[in-house]
Protein backbone atom coordinates (compact mmCIF):
# COMPACT_ATOMS: atom_id res chain seq x y z
CA UNK A 1 0.00 0.00 0.00
CA UNK A 2 1.37 3.37 -1.02
CA UNK A 3 -0.03 6.48 0.62
CA UNK A 4 -0.37 9.58 -1.55
CA UNK A 5 -1.43 12.85 -0.02
CA UNK A 6 -4.24 14.36 -2.11
CA UNK A 7 -2.58 17.74 -1.61
CA UNK A 8 0.51 16.51 -3.47
CA UNK A 9 -1.57 16.26 -6.67
CA UNK A 10 -2.40 19.99 -6.75
CA UNK A 11 0.90 21.02 -8.32
CA UNK A 12 0.93 18.30 -11.04
CA UNK A 13 -2.64 19.17 -12.06
CA UNK A 14 -1.75 22.87 -12.25
CA UNK A 15 1.38 22.08 -14.28
CA UNK A 16 -0.56 19.83 -16.67
CA UNK A 17 -3.28 22.46 -17.26
CA UNK A 18 -0.67 25.03 -18.22
CA UNK A 19 1.38 22.63 -20.34
CA UNK A 20 -1.68 21.38 -22.21
CA UNK A 21 -2.97 24.89 -22.94
CA UNK A 22 0.37 26.29 -24.12
CA UNK A 23 2.09 23.44 -25.95
CA UNK A 24 0.49 21.67 -28.87
CA UNK A 25 1.59 18.00 -28.76
CA UNK A 26 4.28 17.12 -31.31
CA UNK A 27 2.08 14.58 -33.16
CA UNK A 28 -0.49 17.33 -33.79
CA UNK A 29 2.20 19.78 -35.00
CA UNK A 30 3.52 17.10 -37.36
CA UNK A 31 0.02 16.32 -38.66
CA UNK A 32 -0.63 20.02 -39.36
CA UNK A 33 2.68 20.39 -41.17
CA UNK A 34 2.08 17.35 -43.36
CA UNK A 35 -1.51 18.46 -44.09
CA UNK A 36 -0.14 21.82 -45.20
CA UNK A 37 2.05 20.13 -47.80
CA UNK A 38 -1.04 18.53 -49.40
CA UNK A 39 -2.74 21.87 -50.11
CA UNK A 40 -2.28 23.91 -53.29
CA UNK A 41 0.39 26.60 -53.23
CA UNK A 42 -1.19 29.98 -52.39
CA UNK A 43 -4.57 28.47 -51.41
CA UNK A 44 -6.67 29.72 -48.48
CA UNK A 45 -6.19 26.28 -46.92
CA UNK A 46 -2.43 26.64 -47.00
CA UNK A 47 -2.58 30.08 -45.43
CA UNK A 48 -4.73 28.68 -42.61
CA UNK A 49 -2.13 25.99 -41.93
CA UNK A 50 0.63 28.63 -41.99
CA UNK A 51 -1.30 30.66 -39.42
CA UNK A 52 -1.87 27.63 -37.18
CA UNK A 53 1.78 26.62 -37.31
CA UNK A 54 2.97 30.17 -36.59
CA UNK A 55 0.40 30.38 -33.80
CA UNK A 56 1.51 27.23 -31.99
CA UNK A 57 5.13 28.38 -32.26
CA UNK A 58 4.25 31.77 -30.72
CA UNK A 59 2.37 29.98 -27.93
CA UNK A 60 5.32 27.67 -27.26
CA UNK A 61 7.88 30.50 -27.27
CA UNK A 62 5.87 32.75 -24.97
CA UNK A 63 4.44 29.92 -22.89
CA UNK A 64 0.93 31.26 -23.42
CA UNK A 65 -2.25 29.49 -24.59
CA UNK A 66 -2.57 28.31 -28.19
CA UNK A 67 -6.21 29.37 -28.16
CA UNK A 68 -8.16 31.82 -26.00
CA UNK A 69 -10.66 29.04 -25.33
CA UNK A 70 -8.65 27.31 -22.65
CA UNK A 71 -11.65 25.07 -22.21
CA UNK A 72 -13.21 23.13 -19.40
CA UNK A 73 -10.52 21.12 -17.66
CA UNK A 74 -11.26 17.45 -18.27
CA UNK A 75 -9.05 15.45 -15.91
CA UNK A 76 -8.48 11.71 -16.18
CA UNK A 77 -7.04 10.00 -13.10
CA UNK A 78 -6.03 6.36 -13.47
CA UNK A 79 -5.31 5.29 -9.93
CA UNK A 80 -3.32 2.17 -9.04
CA UNK A 81 -5.34 -0.06 -6.74
CA UNK A 82 -2.39 -0.33 -4.32
CA UNK A 83 -2.69 3.36 -3.51
CA UNK A 84 -4.51 4.94 -0.65
CA UNK A 85 -5.24 8.60 -1.27
CA UNK A 86 -5.06 10.57 1.94
CA UNK A 87 -7.45 13.48 1.59
CA UNK A 88 -9.99 14.71 -0.95
CA UNK A 89 -8.92 13.94 -4.53
CA UNK A 90 -11.68 15.99 -6.15
CA UNK A 91 -10.81 19.01 -4.06
CA UNK A 92 -7.11 18.66 -4.94
CA UNK A 93 -7.82 18.43 -8.65
CA UNK A 94 -10.05 21.50 -8.50
CA UNK A 95 -7.39 23.38 -6.56
CA UNK A 96 -4.84 22.58 -9.28
CA UNK A 97 -7.23 23.81 -11.95
CA UNK A 98 -8.04 26.95 -9.95
CA UNK A 99 -4.36 27.84 -9.53
CA UNK A 100 -3.54 27.21 -13.20
CA UNK A 101 -6.39 29.30 -14.56
CA UNK A 102 -6.11 32.21 -12.11
CA UNK A 103 -2.31 32.48 -11.78
CA UNK A 104 -1.63 31.42 -15.36
CA UNK A 105 -3.92 34.08 -16.90
CA UNK A 106 -6.00 31.45 -18.70
CA UNK A 107 -9.60 32.20 -19.63
CA UNK A 108 -12.24 31.33 -17.08
CA UNK A 109 -15.05 29.83 -19.15
CA UNK A 110 -17.04 27.79 -16.64
CA UNK A 111 -20.43 28.97 -15.41
CA UNK A 112 -23.79 27.88 -14.06
CA UNK A 113 -25.85 26.65 -17.02
CA UNK A 114 -29.05 28.33 -15.82
CA UNK A 115 -27.98 31.61 -14.21
CA UNK A 116 -24.95 31.92 -16.56
CA UNK A 117 -22.94 33.28 -13.62
CA UNK A 118 -19.23 32.45 -14.04
CA UNK A 119 -17.55 30.48 -11.24
CA UNK A 120 -14.55 32.79 -11.67
CA UNK A 121 -11.76 30.22 -11.57
CA UNK A 122 -12.71 27.64 -14.23
CA UNK A 123 -13.71 25.08 -11.63
CA UNK A 124 -15.16 22.56 -11.28
CA UNK A 125 -13.06 20.26 -13.44
CA UNK A 126 -14.69 17.26 -15.07
CA UNK A 127 -12.97 14.35 -13.33
CA UNK A 128 -12.94 10.77 -14.61
CA UNK A 129 -11.49 8.25 -12.15
CA UNK A 130 -10.50 4.70 -13.06
CA UNK A 131 -8.91 2.02 -10.90
CA UNK A 132 -5.97 0.29 -12.58
CA UNK A 133 -3.21 -2.14 -11.58
CA UNK A 134 -0.16 -0.94 -9.69
CA UNK A 135 0.82 1.79 -7.24
CA UNK A 136 1.05 4.82 -9.52
CA UNK A 137 -1.39 7.57 -10.49
CA UNK A 138 -1.54 8.64 -14.11
CA UNK A 139 -3.00 12.11 -14.51
CA UNK A 140 -4.08 13.49 -17.87
CA UNK A 141 -5.49 16.97 -18.39
CA UNK A 142 -7.35 17.70 -21.60
CA UNK A 143 -8.69 21.27 -21.72
CA UNK A 144 -11.80 21.00 -23.91
CA UNK A 145 -12.85 23.98 -25.99
CA UNK A 146 -16.52 24.31 -26.76
CA UNK A 147 -16.40 25.31 -30.43
CA UNK A 148 -15.90 21.62 -31.14
CA UNK A 149 -17.63 20.23 -28.04
CA UNK A 150 -20.85 22.02 -29.09
CA UNK A 151 -20.83 20.19 -32.41
CA UNK A 152 -20.39 16.72 -30.90
CA UNK A 153 -23.27 14.26 -30.88
CA UNK A 154 -24.56 11.03 -29.42
CA UNK A 155 -27.09 8.91 -31.31
CA UNK A 156 -28.82 5.71 -30.30
CA UNK A 157 -28.86 3.99 -33.70
CA UNK A 158 -30.92 0.88 -34.38
CA UNK A 159 -28.70 -2.23 -34.72
CA UNK A 160 -29.71 -2.53 -38.38
CA UNK A 161 -27.89 0.76 -39.12
CA UNK A 162 -24.60 -1.15 -38.94
CA UNK A 163 -21.21 0.28 -39.85
CA UNK A 164 -22.71 2.36 -42.65
CA UNK A 165 -24.92 4.07 -40.07
CA UNK A 166 -21.88 4.73 -37.90
CA UNK A 167 -19.92 6.24 -40.80
CA UNK A 168 -22.90 8.46 -41.64
CA UNK A 169 -22.99 9.82 -38.10
CA UNK A 170 -19.30 10.68 -38.27
CA UNK A 171 -19.58 12.47 -41.61
CA UNK A 172 -22.77 14.30 -40.58
CA UNK A 173 -21.23 15.54 -37.33
CA UNK A 174 -18.20 16.98 -39.10
CA UNK A 175 -19.95 18.47 -42.13
CA UNK A 176 -22.79 20.02 -40.13
CA UNK A 177 -20.24 21.53 -37.76
CA UNK A 178 -18.48 23.28 -40.64
CA UNK A 179 -16.04 25.92 -39.46
CA UNK A 180 -17.59 26.02 -35.97
CA UNK A 181 -15.60 23.01 -34.81
CA UNK A 182 -12.33 24.54 -36.11
CA UNK A 183 -11.34 21.90 -38.69
CA UNK A 184 -9.15 20.06 -39.40
CA UNK A 185 -10.67 18.13 -36.54
CA UNK A 186 -9.70 15.05 -34.60
CA UNK A 187 -12.71 12.77 -34.24
CA UNK A 188 -13.19 10.53 -31.22
CA UNK A 189 -15.83 7.87 -31.72
CA UNK A 190 -17.33 5.59 -29.11
CA UNK A 191 -19.50 2.69 -30.20
CA UNK A 192 -21.63 0.54 -27.88
CA UNK A 193 -22.05 0.46 -24.13
CA UNK A 194 -24.79 2.63 -22.67
CA UNK A 195 -25.49 6.29 -23.36
CA UNK A 196 -23.01 7.66 -20.83
CA UNK A 197 -20.25 5.06 -21.26
CA UNK A 198 -20.36 5.53 -25.03
CA UNK A 199 -19.79 9.29 -24.67
CA UNK A 200 -16.85 8.80 -22.31
CA UNK A 201 -15.35 6.17 -24.63
CA UNK A 202 -15.48 8.72 -27.46
CA UNK A 203 -13.78 11.35 -25.33
CA UNK A 204 -10.96 8.98 -24.35
CA UNK A 205 -10.16 8.42 -28.04
CA UNK A 206 -9.12 12.09 -28.30
CA UNK A 207 -6.16 11.30 -26.06
CA UNK A 208 -4.64 8.80 -28.48
CA UNK A 209 -1.55 9.57 -30.55
CA UNK A 210 -2.80 10.89 -33.90
CA UNK A 211 -3.08 8.28 -36.59
CA UNK A 212 -2.12 5.34 -34.40
CA UNK A 213 -4.69 2.73 -35.49
CA UNK A 214 -7.17 1.04 -33.18
CA UNK A 215 -5.92 -2.30 -31.87
CA UNK A 216 -8.90 -4.12 -33.42
CA UNK A 217 -8.51 -4.64 -37.15
CA UNK A 218 -12.17 -4.06 -38.01
CA UNK A 219 -12.13 -0.77 -36.09
CA UNK A 220 -8.84 0.26 -37.70
CA UNK A 221 -10.44 -0.31 -41.13
CA UNK A 222 -13.46 1.76 -40.04
CA UNK A 223 -11.11 4.56 -38.96
CA UNK A 224 -9.41 4.58 -42.36
CA UNK A 225 -12.74 4.61 -44.18
CA UNK A 226 -14.17 7.40 -41.99
CA UNK A 227 -11.06 9.56 -42.44
CA UNK A 228 -11.17 9.09 -46.22
CA UNK A 229 -14.85 10.05 -46.36
CA UNK A 230 -14.24 13.17 -44.25
CA UNK A 231 -11.34 14.34 -46.37
CA UNK A 232 -13.19 14.00 -49.68
CA UNK A 233 -15.91 16.38 -48.42
CA UNK A 234 -13.64 19.29 -49.39
CA UNK A 235 -14.66 21.25 -46.26
CA UNK A 236 -10.99 21.81 -45.45
CA UNK A 237 -9.22 23.83 -42.75
CA UNK A 238 -11.59 26.35 -41.13
CA UNK A 239 -14.27 25.31 -43.62
CA UNK A 240 -12.62 27.36 -46.37
CA UNK A 241 -12.13 24.41 -48.69
CA UNK A 242 -9.19 22.00 -48.91
CA UNK A 243 -7.96 18.44 -48.77
CA UNK A 244 -7.70 17.99 -45.01
CA UNK A 245 -10.93 18.20 -43.02
CA UNK A 246 -9.87 15.73 -40.33
CA UNK A 247 -6.40 14.90 -39.04
CA UNK A 248 -7.48 11.58 -37.56
CA UNK A 249 -10.48 9.44 -36.62
CA UNK A 250 -10.05 7.31 -33.53
CA UNK A 251 -12.69 4.67 -32.86
CA UNK A 252 -13.24 2.32 -29.93
CA UNK A 253 -16.04 -0.13 -29.21
CA UNK A 254 -17.43 -1.87 -26.16
CA UNK A 255 -20.22 -4.45 -25.78
CA UNK A 256 -23.75 -3.12 -25.89
CA UNK A 257 -27.36 -4.34 -25.60
CA UNK A 258 -29.03 -6.55 -28.24
CA UNK A 259 -31.47 -3.70 -28.94
CA UNK A 260 -28.95 -0.92 -29.41
CA UNK A 261 -26.09 0.64 -31.32
CA UNK A 262 -25.05 3.77 -29.41
CA UNK A 263 -22.63 6.00 -31.33
CA UNK A 264 -20.93 9.04 -29.80
CA UNK A 265 -18.93 11.39 -32.01
CA UNK A 266 -16.77 13.75 -29.98
CA UNK A 267 -15.23 16.46 -32.13
CA UNK A 268 -11.92 18.01 -31.21
CA UNK A 269 -10.59 21.13 -32.91
CA UNK A 270 -7.09 21.15 -34.43
CA UNK A 271 -5.80 22.42 -31.08
CA UNK A 272 -5.88 18.83 -29.80
CA UNK A 273 -4.49 19.59 -26.36
CA UNK A 274 -3.64 17.15 -23.62
CA UNK A 275 -0.79 16.48 -21.23
CA UNK A 276 -0.05 13.55 -18.93
CA UNK A 277 2.15 12.80 -15.97
CA UNK A 278 2.69 9.83 -13.68
CA UNK A 279 2.78 10.44 -9.97
CA UNK B 1 -7.59 39.89 -54.12
CA UNK B 2 -5.57 41.09 -51.13
CA UNK B 3 -6.11 44.40 -49.38
CA UNK B 4 -4.77 46.34 -46.42
CA UNK B 5 -7.62 48.49 -45.10
CA UNK B 6 -8.53 50.75 -42.22
CA UNK B 7 -11.05 49.35 -39.71
CA UNK B 8 -13.88 50.16 -39.80
CA UNK B 9 -13.74 49.73 -43.57
CA UNK B 10 -15.21 52.68 -45.53
CA UNK B 11 -18.51 52.14 -47.34
CA UNK B 12 -16.76 52.51 -50.67
CA UNK B 13 -14.10 49.89 -49.87
CA UNK B 14 -16.74 47.60 -48.39
CA UNK B 15 -18.60 47.56 -51.70
CA UNK B 16 -15.40 46.46 -53.50
CA UNK B 17 -14.79 43.44 -51.29
CA UNK B 18 -15.72 40.00 -52.59
CA UNK B 19 -16.08 36.70 -50.76
CA UNK B 20 -12.65 35.07 -50.64
CA UNK B 21 -10.66 38.32 -50.56
CA UNK B 22 -7.88 38.43 -47.98
CA UNK B 23 -7.90 41.61 -45.90
CA UNK B 24 -5.43 42.90 -43.32
CA UNK B 25 -7.31 45.27 -41.05
CA UNK B 26 -5.68 48.12 -39.13
CA UNK B 27 -7.75 50.30 -36.82
CA UNK B 28 -10.46 49.63 -34.25
CA UNK B 29 -12.51 46.55 -33.43
CA UNK B 30 -15.00 45.95 -30.60
CA UNK B 31 -15.24 42.50 -29.00
CA UNK B 32 -18.68 41.11 -28.15
CA UNK B 33 -19.77 37.51 -27.74
CA UNK B 34 -22.69 35.60 -26.19
CA UNK B 35 -23.28 37.43 -22.91
CA UNK B 36 -22.60 40.90 -24.37
CA UNK B 37 -25.02 40.16 -27.21
CA UNK B 38 -27.72 39.18 -24.72
CA UNK B 39 -27.27 42.65 -23.17
CA UNK B 40 -27.19 44.33 -26.58
CA UNK B 41 -30.52 42.61 -27.26
CA UNK B 42 -32.03 43.99 -24.04
CA UNK B 43 -30.77 47.53 -24.78
CA UNK B 44 -32.11 47.50 -28.33
CA UNK B 45 -35.50 46.11 -27.26
CA UNK B 46 -35.80 49.11 -24.90
CA UNK B 47 -34.79 51.45 -27.72
CA UNK B 48 -31.55 52.39 -25.96
CA UNK B 49 -28.12 53.02 -27.48
CA UNK B 50 -25.41 50.36 -27.54
CA UNK B 51 -22.05 51.04 -25.84
CA UNK B 52 -20.31 50.80 -29.23
CA UNK B 53 -20.47 53.37 -32.03
CA UNK B 54 -22.66 52.91 -35.09
CA UNK B 55 -20.48 51.71 -37.92
CA UNK B 56 -18.13 49.84 -35.58
CA UNK B 57 -16.55 46.49 -36.45
CA UNK B 58 -17.82 43.78 -34.08
CA UNK B 59 -15.37 40.97 -33.36
CA UNK B 60 -16.87 37.81 -31.87
CA UNK B 61 -14.17 37.07 -29.34
CA UNK B 62 -13.48 36.59 -25.64
CA UNK B 63 -9.76 36.87 -24.88
CA UNK B 64 -7.67 35.32 -22.14
CA UNK B 65 -6.66 37.89 -19.53
CA UNK B 66 -3.37 39.65 -20.26
CA UNK B 67 -0.33 38.21 -18.54
CA UNK B 68 2.15 40.71 -17.05
CA UNK B 69 3.68 42.69 -19.93
CA UNK B 70 0.99 41.71 -22.46
CA UNK B 71 -1.52 44.03 -24.14
CA UNK B 72 -4.05 41.20 -24.19
CA UNK B 73 -4.10 37.41 -23.88
CA UNK B 74 -4.79 35.08 -26.81
CA UNK B 75 -7.74 36.49 -28.74
CA UNK B 76 -9.01 34.41 -31.66
CA UNK B 77 -12.56 34.32 -33.03
CA UNK B 78 -15.50 32.35 -31.66
CA UNK B 79 -18.39 30.79 -33.62
CA UNK B 80 -20.46 33.54 -35.29
CA UNK B 81 -23.64 31.47 -35.55
CA UNK B 82 -24.33 31.72 -31.82
CA UNK B 83 -24.87 35.46 -32.24
CA UNK B 84 -27.32 35.02 -35.14
CA UNK B 85 -30.38 35.74 -33.02
CA UNK B 86 -29.17 39.30 -32.33
CA UNK B 87 -27.46 40.13 -35.62
CA UNK B 88 -30.39 41.50 -37.70
CA UNK B 89 -31.17 44.00 -34.89
CA UNK B 90 -27.51 45.02 -34.75
CA UNK B 91 -27.49 45.60 -38.51
CA UNK B 92 -30.62 47.75 -38.17
CA UNK B 93 -28.82 49.69 -35.44
CA UNK B 94 -25.92 50.40 -37.79
CA UNK B 95 -23.32 47.66 -37.24
CA UNK B 96 -22.23 46.52 -40.71
CA UNK B 97 -18.95 44.64 -40.24
CA UNK B 98 -18.57 41.42 -38.29
CA UNK B 99 -15.59 39.14 -37.66
CA UNK B 100 -15.97 35.57 -36.46
CA UNK B 101 -15.78 32.00 -37.65
CA UNK B 102 -18.23 29.88 -39.58
CA UNK B 103 -21.37 30.31 -41.65
CA UNK B 104 -24.38 32.34 -40.53
CA UNK B 105 -28.04 31.32 -40.68
CA UNK B 106 -29.97 32.05 -43.87
CA UNK B 107 -31.95 34.69 -41.95
CA UNK B 108 -28.71 36.51 -41.04
CA UNK B 109 -27.39 36.18 -44.59
CA UNK B 110 -30.62 37.78 -45.84
CA UNK B 111 -30.27 40.59 -43.29
CA UNK B 112 -26.62 41.13 -44.34
CA UNK B 113 -27.24 41.14 -48.10
CA UNK B 114 -26.42 44.60 -49.44
CA UNK B 115 -25.90 46.00 -45.94
CA UNK B 116 -23.23 44.10 -44.04
CA UNK B 117 -20.08 42.06 -44.50
CA UNK B 118 -18.82 39.06 -42.52
CA UNK B 119 -15.10 38.36 -42.22
CA UNK B 120 -13.75 34.94 -41.28
CA UNK B 121 -10.84 34.73 -38.88
CA UNK B 122 -8.89 31.55 -38.16
CA UNK B 123 -10.23 29.73 -35.12
CA UNK B 124 -7.58 28.57 -32.71
CA UNK B 125 -5.01 31.15 -33.78
CA UNK B 126 -5.35 33.06 -30.51
CA UNK B 127 -1.70 34.02 -30.10
CA UNK B 128 -1.34 35.08 -33.73
CA UNK B 129 -4.27 37.51 -33.41
CA UNK B 130 -3.06 38.76 -30.02
CA UNK B 131 0.26 39.63 -31.67
CA UNK B 132 -1.64 41.99 -34.02
CA UNK B 133 -3.43 43.83 -31.20
CA UNK B 134 -1.64 46.98 -30.08
CA UNK B 135 -4.09 48.27 -27.45
CA UNK B 136 -7.06 46.98 -25.48
CA UNK B 137 -9.51 49.00 -23.42
CA UNK B 138 -12.62 47.93 -21.50
CA UNK B 139 -15.70 49.67 -22.94
CA UNK B 140 -18.70 48.03 -21.23
CA UNK B 141 -20.01 45.15 -19.09
CA UNK B 142 -16.79 44.72 -17.08
CA UNK B 143 -18.56 42.21 -14.84
CA UNK B 144 -18.61 39.78 -17.77
CA UNK B 145 -14.82 39.27 -17.72
CA UNK B 146 -13.76 37.63 -20.98
CA UNK B 147 -17.24 38.32 -22.37
CA UNK B 148 -17.08 42.08 -21.75
CA UNK B 149 -16.89 44.59 -24.61
CA UNK B 150 -13.30 45.67 -25.31
CA UNK B 151 -12.05 48.19 -27.85
CA UNK B 152 -9.03 46.78 -29.65
CA UNK B 153 -6.50 48.62 -31.75
CA UNK B 154 -5.23 46.24 -34.39
CA UNK B 155 -2.44 46.28 -36.95
CA UNK B 156 -2.51 43.97 -40.01
CA UNK B 157 -5.20 41.76 -38.49
CA UNK B 158 -5.66 38.97 -41.09
CA UNK B 159 -9.21 38.00 -42.13
CA UNK B 160 -10.99 36.64 -45.20
CA UNK B 161 -14.25 38.05 -46.58
CA UNK B 162 -16.78 35.24 -46.10
CA UNK B 163 -19.98 37.14 -46.96
CA UNK B 164 -19.89 40.17 -49.23
CA UNK B 165 -22.37 42.97 -49.95
CA UNK B 166 -23.45 41.21 -53.15
CA UNK B 167 -24.64 38.33 -50.95
CA UNK B 168 -22.00 35.77 -51.90
CA UNK B 169 -21.29 33.34 -49.08
CA UNK B 170 -17.85 31.75 -49.15
CA UNK B 171 -19.03 28.94 -46.85
CA UNK B 172 -22.06 28.33 -49.08
CA UNK B 173 -19.73 27.68 -52.00
CA UNK B 174 -17.76 25.07 -50.07
CA UNK B 175 -20.38 23.32 -47.93
CA UNK B 176 -20.16 19.61 -48.82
Amino acid sequence: MRVVAAQSLVEPVKRLCLAACCRLPQDVCDALASARSLEAEGSAAQSVFDQLLENQLLARQKNRPICQDTGMAVVFADIGREIWIDGDLTQAVNEGVRLAYTQGCLRKSVLDPITRVNTGDNTPAVLHIRLVEGDRIRLTVAPKGFGSENMSRLTMLPPSAGTEGILNQIVLAVTEAGASACPPVVVGVGIGGTMESCALLAKRQLLRTLGEPANRQDLARLETEALARLNVTGLGPMGLGGRTTALAVHIAAEPTHIAGLPVAVNLQCHACRHASEEV
Amino acid sequence: MEYSLRAPVSENDLSLLRAGDVVRLSGELYTARDAAHARFGELLSRGEALPIPKGAVVYYAGPCPAAPGEVIGPCGPTTSKRMDRFTPALIDYGIRQFIGKGARSSAVNEAMRGRAVHFAATGGAGMLYASRITACELVAFGDLGAEAVYRLNVQDFPVIVSFDLAGTDLYGRITP
